[in-house]
C-alpha cells in the first residue's frame, strides 16, 4: 500500500499544505457536501440582499388576505395581507443566524466543559455531570423560557437562551469520546515527550474526539430554529412583526386547512436550510477525518 | 567503572483495585550500563511493561529509587522532571495506536522538538529531516498520515519521535511484536544500528525469547512482578537456572525437526498478582516446589552477574 | 499432489480464487490455490498477514462475508463431494459437524453474554437429535476433555483467562467430533507457556479422534512440531508445498528462504537478521507475473512477465519458481 503512495508521489515534491486547504479539497470531492454548501451560501447571499430582492416591505399589510400564490405574490399572503416571500427573505436573517450563532456559542462552552470532564474524570467529572444532569432534566422549552425571561426578549438574548439548551448534550457527547480516547497510546506518548496537559487535550484529544459533534451541531441548528419559533409564539424571543420563520409557521397553524401555502413556504425554507446544513455537516465530518482521505 | 545509565533499587509499583492491591512490579533491582541492552522477558501479567513505564516516570512509583546517570530522579518535579524525561524515551508496541491518527508523520516527529521550546523552526525542520533519514522514512512520506503507512513504517515514525530529543535511554516496549516476521527483522536491525550510531542504552521488553537473544547483552526474566533470573544473554541461553526460565525455554516449539523435544508443560494458570501471598509466586506451578518455597524468597548471586530468585536453585541444578 | 496408498484425498481444493470487492477496488485475496489433505494428517498453512490463509479456511467453510466477498472459481472436494457448490441448508449440516473452525482471537470468538456451557451445548443441539439433558451432558464432557472443571458450565467468558477461553473455543469446535478441523492461528494471542498447553491439548485430541487438521500459523516452530505437510502462502498463491522434512531441510522458493532467514533463530548465534527487502504487494494491484519478483534477488524477465506454474522437484515437493536451476547453480538451494 505504501509503495503505491510512494510511486504516486515520485517526482512530486510534497507541498506543505495547510490543514484548512486540505479539508476544503477533501470537501470538494463530496458531491452532497458541495450541494449543501452551495445551497447554504446561496441562502446567505439571498438574506444579505433581502432589501433588494424582496418585492414588498415585510411588515406592509394589505387587503389581500390569505391569498394563494399568484404573480403579484409568489408565495401568497398571510392573514394580515403581508407578502410571504418578502417575509421569508427577511426572516432568514433572523432564523438562520439565530440557529447558527446559538449552536456555535454552545459549542465553545460544551467543548471546554466536556474536555475537562472527559480528561480529568473522577470528582471533577462527577460534579460537572451532575450539574449538566440538572440542566438536562428541565424540559428544554421551560429552561429556555426561564433564561429568556431573565435575560429579556430580543435578538441577542434569545441566542444566549437558546444556546443553553445545546450545551449539556454536546458536552456529554464530547466527554464520552474524550474518555474513550484518553487511554490511547498516543496520549501516553505525548506525556513521554513532555506535552503539557493543555496541549494534550487541545492538540491531540480534542481533534480526535470532535467529529460526532459536527453532525450533532447541524441537527442542533435545526432544533434551534424551531425552538426560536416557539419562543416567538409565546411572546418571548424575537417580537412581531419580525418575520422569523418559526414564528411564521406557528402563526399559520390555524390556517393550515384553508390556506396551506402559509405553512408550506416557511416550512420549506426551514427544511431546505436544515437539509443543506446536514449535507454540509456530514461532508465536513468526513473531510476532517484523515482516514477517509481520497 | 562508569556510572550505569539506569539503575533501579527495590522498585515497586502497586495499583489499588476493588479486590485489593495489585503488585505489578515488586522489589525490582537492576542496572543498565551505557550502550548496552537489557532484555526484559516474561509473559502477560509479569509487569514488564509497567516496569519500563515506571522507570521513565510515565507512571509514578510506589516505592524504591530510580537513578538516571547516577542522579536520583524518583522524586523530581516540574522543570527538572521535564529535563530528565528528555533523556529517557519510549517506543510503543502498537504502531497503530501510538501515533496520533490525525497528525502527519512530520507533525509527530517534530512535536517533541516543538514542545521543548529550545529549537527554532529552521532547526526543527533540519533535525526532523535528519531523523527521518536516520530511521529510513522516505522524505516524500513526510506529509502522509499514519493510516496510509504499513506497520513497519509507522514503527519507524515512533522510533524517530523517540530519538528526537537525543535521549540516553530508550525503553522499547515490544516494538516488533505487532509486525510481520519479515518486517520485524528490518526494524530490529534498525534498532541495533541506531544503538551503535547514537550510543543508546535500551531496555528491550518482549515475550519472544528468540528476538531478545539477538538484541540483548543482559536479560532478566520476570514473573508476576518479580525478577526471577538475571544474567548475560549467553549465560541465560546456555545455563538457565530458575525453573520458570527453564519451562519458558522448554515451551517454545523448536524449528529443528530432527531433534524435537518434549515441552515441559506447566500446569495451571498464573496466580493472581492481587494481594499475593509471601513466598515464591511460581511455587503453585513449579514441579520442584516444597515447604521452603512458601517462605519469602530473595535474590541470590549464584555466579558473578547471574542472579536467581529461588531457594532450591542449588539442588535443582 | 501427494497421493499415499492411492486413496483419493480427504480434502481436495482445486483452483480456488477468492476476491473481496468494494465500489472502487478489488482485492485478489486468493489466486488459484490447489491443496490436498489426507485423512488424519495435518497441513500447515504458513505466511504473513494478508497472504490469504484465513480466506482459504473461510472459503472451505463458506463463511466469507455475504457482501463484498465472492468465490470467483474453484472446487472444494470433501471426500469426493464438492462442498463449494452444495446448497446452503446442506452446508449448514456440515459446519460444526464435519468441519469445524478454531478462530484466532479467543477474546472475541466467544459470545460475551452467553455462558460457556450453553455455547458448547448450542453446537451439539444444532447437529444432533436428543434431549436437553443429553446435550448438557455432552457439553460437560467436552469441558472436562479440554481441562475445564464442569462446574464452570455456567460461567461467562469474561470470567476466564485467555488460555481457558481458547480451550472453550476448542471444546466448541470439537463438540461434534468433526473430521476436519481448521485452526486459524489458535495460539498466536496466547503466552508461550499457555501456547504449549493448548497445542498439546489439540495434539492429544487430534490423536484420539483421528481428526484431520489445517493449521494456519506464521510460527515455524509450531509448524515443525505439529504439521505433516506444509504449504507456504504468498499474495494469495501457494509458492511452495511439501512434507515437513522436504520444506525444512530442502526449502527452495526464495520467499521461503527469506522467511527462514528473517526468523531469529534460537540456536544460531547471528549478529544481524536477514530481512526480506521491501514490502508485501498491494493485493489490489498485484504485480504481473510472479507475485514475489519485486523482492526477489534472482528475478528475471520471465519472472516479471509470465504466470509461473508449480514445478515438481521431488516426490510431492512443489515449488512455484521458474529459476530453480539458477538457484541451485548459485548455491542458494
Amino acid at each position: 500500500m505504501t509503495e503505491a503512495i510512494i510511486q504516486r508521489a515520485r517526482g512530486a515534491q510534497p507541498k506543505k499544505k495547510s490543514e484548512f486547504v486540505r479539508v476544503l479539497k477533501q470537501l470538494s470531492y463530496n458531491r452532497g457536501a458541495m450541494l449543501g454548501l452551495c445551497i447554504f451560501v446561496l441562502e446567505l447571499v439571498i438574506i444579505l440582499l433581502a432589501p433588494i430582492l424582496a418585492p414588498y416591505d415585510y411588515a406592509a399589510m394589505s387587503s389581500a388576505i390569505r391569498e394563494g400564490p399568484s404573480l403579484a405574490h409568489l408565495c401568497g399572503t398571510d392573514d394580515l395581507g403581508r407578502d410571504i416571500l418578502s417575509r421569508i427573505l427577511y426572516g432568514g436573517r433572523y432564523s438562520i443566524t439565530m440557529g447558527i450563532f446559538s449552536v456555535m456559542i454552545a459549542v465553545v462552552f460544551s467543548s471546554v466543559i466536556g474536555s475537562i470532564a472527559g480528561y480529568f474524570g473522577g470528582r471533577v467529572d462527577n460534579i460537572i455531570m451532575r450539574i449538566l444532569d440538572v440542566i438536562q432534566s428541565l424540559p428544554g422549552m421551560l429552561l429556555t423560557i426561564v433564561m429568556s425571561a431573565v435575560l429579556g426578549s430580543g435578538y441577542f438574548n434569545t441566542i444566549l437562551a437558546l444556546s443553553v439548551n445545546c450545551i449539556p448534550g454536546q458536552a456529554r457527547m464530547l466527554r464520552a469520546q474524550m474518555m474513550k480516547n484518553r487511554d490511547a497510546e498516543y496520549v501516553e506518548a505525548s506525556q513521554s515527550i513532555n506535552c503539557s496537559r493543555l496541549r494534550i487535550i487541545a492538540v491531540h484529544l480534542f481533534p480526535n474526539s470532535f467529529s460526532p459533534l459536527i453532525v450533532q451541531m447541524t441537527m442542533g441548528v435545526a432544533n434551534m430554529i424551531l425552538m426560536a419559533s416557539s419562543l416567538s409564539f409565546i411572546g418571548l424571543g424575537v417580537q412581531p412583526p419580525a418575520p422569523e420563520w418559526g414564528a411564521m409557521l406557528a402563526g399559520s397553524r390555524e390556517f393550515f386547512r384553508s390556506s396551506p401555502h402559509m405553512v408550506v413556504f416557511p416550512g420549506l425554507a426551514i427544511a431546505i436550510t436544515i437539509l443543506a446544513l446536514n449535507l454540509l455537516g456530514d461532508g465536513l465530518r468526513d473531510a476532517l477525518d484523515p482516514k477517509l482521505k481520497k | 567503572m562508569s556510572v550505569p545509565v539506569i539503575e533501579a533499587k527495590r522498585l515497586k509499583k502497586y495499583f489499588p483495585t476493588h479486590g485489593g492491591i495489585l503488585h505489578a512490579v515488586d522489589d525490582v533491582t537492576l542496572k543498565i550500563e551505557r550502550g548496552t541492552t537489557l532484555g526484559v522477558v516474561g509473559e502477560s501479567g509479569c509487569g514488564k511493561s509497567t516496569l519500563g513505564r515506571t522507570i521513565i516516570r510515565l507512571l509514578e512509583r510506589t516505592d524504591g529509587q530510580i537513578l538516571l546517570n547516577g542522579e536520583d530522579i524518583s522524586e523530581l518535579k516540574g522543570k527538572k522532571l521535564r529535563q530528565a524525561r528528555e533523556k529517557m524515551q519510549i517506543i510503543f508496541q502498537d504502531p497503530y495506536s501510538s501515533i496520533d491518527p490525525r497528525k502527519t508523520v512530520e507533525a509527530t516527529v517534530c512535536e517533541p522538538l516543538k514542545v521543548s521550546k529550545r529549537y527554532s523552526k529552521k532547526q526543527i525542520d533540519q533535525i526532523s529531516d535528519e531523523l527521518m533519514e536516520l530511521v529510513g522514512i522516505d522524505h516524500r512520506l513526510r506529509v502522509s498520515y499514519p493510516h496510509e503507512l504499513d506497520g513497519g513504517r509507522r514503527q519507524r515514525v515512533g522510533i524517530a519521535r523517540a530519538l528526537a530529543l537525543n535521549p540516553d535511554f530508550v525503553v522499547c516496549d515490544e516494538p516488533v511484536s505487532a509486525l510481520d516476521v519479515s518486517i520485524q527483522a528490518q526494524v530490529l536491525n534498525l534498532l541495533q544500528d541506531l544503538q551503535e550510531k547514537r550510543g543508546l542504552t535500551y531496555m528491550f521488553i518482549t515475550h519472544n525469547l528468540s528476538v531478545v537473544r539477538h538484541i540483548s547483552d543482559q536479560i532478566c526474566v520476570m514473573y508476576l512482578g518479580q525478577i526471577v533470573e538475571m544474567c548475560t544473554t549467553k549465560e541465560l541461553f546456555t545455563r538457565p537456572l530458575h525453573p520458570y526460565t527453564k519451562a519458558l525455554f522448554s515451551a517454545i516449539p523448536s524449528t529443528d525437526i530432527h531433534s524435537p523435544h518434549k515441552p515441559e508443560i506447566l500446569e495451571g494458570e498464573l496466580s493472581s498478582p492481587i494481594n499475593p501471598k509471601p513466598g515464591c509466586r511460581f511455587a503453585a506451578r513449579c514441579k520442584y516446589a516444597n515447604e521452603a518455597c512458601l517462605q519469602p524468597q530473595s535474590q541470590e548471586e549464584i555466579s558473578p552477574g547471574h542472579i536467581v530468585r529461588c531457594c532450591r536453585v542449588h539442588e535443582i541444578n | 499432489m501427494d497421493n499415499l496408498e492411492n486413496k483419493s484425498p480427504f480434502l481436495e481444493i482445486r483452483g480456488l480464487t477468492v476476491e473481496y470487492f468494494s465500489k472502487e477496488t478489488v482485492v485478489h485475496a486468493v489466486n488459484s490455490v490447489d491443496l490436498t489433505l489426507e485423512k488424519g494428517r495435518t497441513l500447515g498453512l504458513v505466511g504473513e498477514t494478508g497472504a490469504g490463509k484465513t480466506t482459504i479456511a473461510k472459503s472451505i467453510l463458506r463463511i466469507l462475508p455475504d457482501v463484498g466477498a465472492r468465490i470467483v472459481s474453484g472446487d472444494i472436494f470433501l471426500e469426493g463431494t464438492d462442498i463449494s457448490k452444495i446448497p446452503e441448508p446442506e452446508m449448514r449440516k456440515i459446519r460444526g459437524q464435519k468441519i469445524s473452525m478454531i478462530f484466532q482471537d479467543p477474546m472475541t470468538a466467544l459470545n460475551p453474554v452467553q455462558t460457556v456451557g450453553s455455547q458448547i451445548e448450542e453446537v451439539v443441539a444444532l447437529h444432533n437429535a436428543g434431549s436437553k439433558a443429553e446435550f448438557r451432558r455432552r457439553a460437560e464432557e467436552m469441558l472436562e476433555l479440554v481441562g475445564i472443571p464442569k462446574e464452570r458450565y455456567s460461567d461467562y467468558p469474561h470470567q476466564f483467562s485467555g488460555g481457558m477461553k481458547q480451550r472453550v473455543v476448542i471444546a466448541i469446535a470439537l463438540a461434534c467430533n468433526p473430521e476436519l478441523l481448521l485452526a486459524d492461528e489458535p495460539t498466536t494471542a496466547l503466552d508461550v507457556t499457555i501456547q504449549a498447553q493448548v497445542l498439546q491439548l489439540i495434539s492429544q485430541l487430534r490423536e484420539r479422534l483421528g481428526t484431520s487438521m489445517i493449521l494456519i500459523t506464521h510460527d515455524m516452530g509450531v509448524v515443525a512440531t505439529f504439521c505433516d505437510y506444509v504449504a507456504v502462502v504468498y499474495a494469495g498463491s501457494i509458492v511452495e508445498y511439501g512434507t515437513k522434512e522436504q520444506l525444512f531441510d530442502h526449502y527452495q522458493h526464495p520467499y521461503t528462504t527469506g522467511l527462514f532467514g528473517a526468523i531469529p533463530n534460537m540456536s544460531l548465534d547471528e549478529d544481524r537478521l536477514h530481512p526480506i527487502e521491501g514490502l508485501p504487494p498491494d493485493p489490489t494491484d498485484l504485480p504481473k507475473g510472479c507475485a514475489f519478483w519485486p523482492r526477489c534477488k534472482y528475478a528475471t524477465e520471465r519472472c516479471k512477465q509470465e504466470k509461473i506454474e508449480m514445478t515438481v522437484t521431488s516426490d510431492g515437493h512443489l515449488c512455484r519458481c521458474c529459476n530453480l536451476d539458477l538457484l541451485s547453480q548459485e548455491g542458494a538451494i
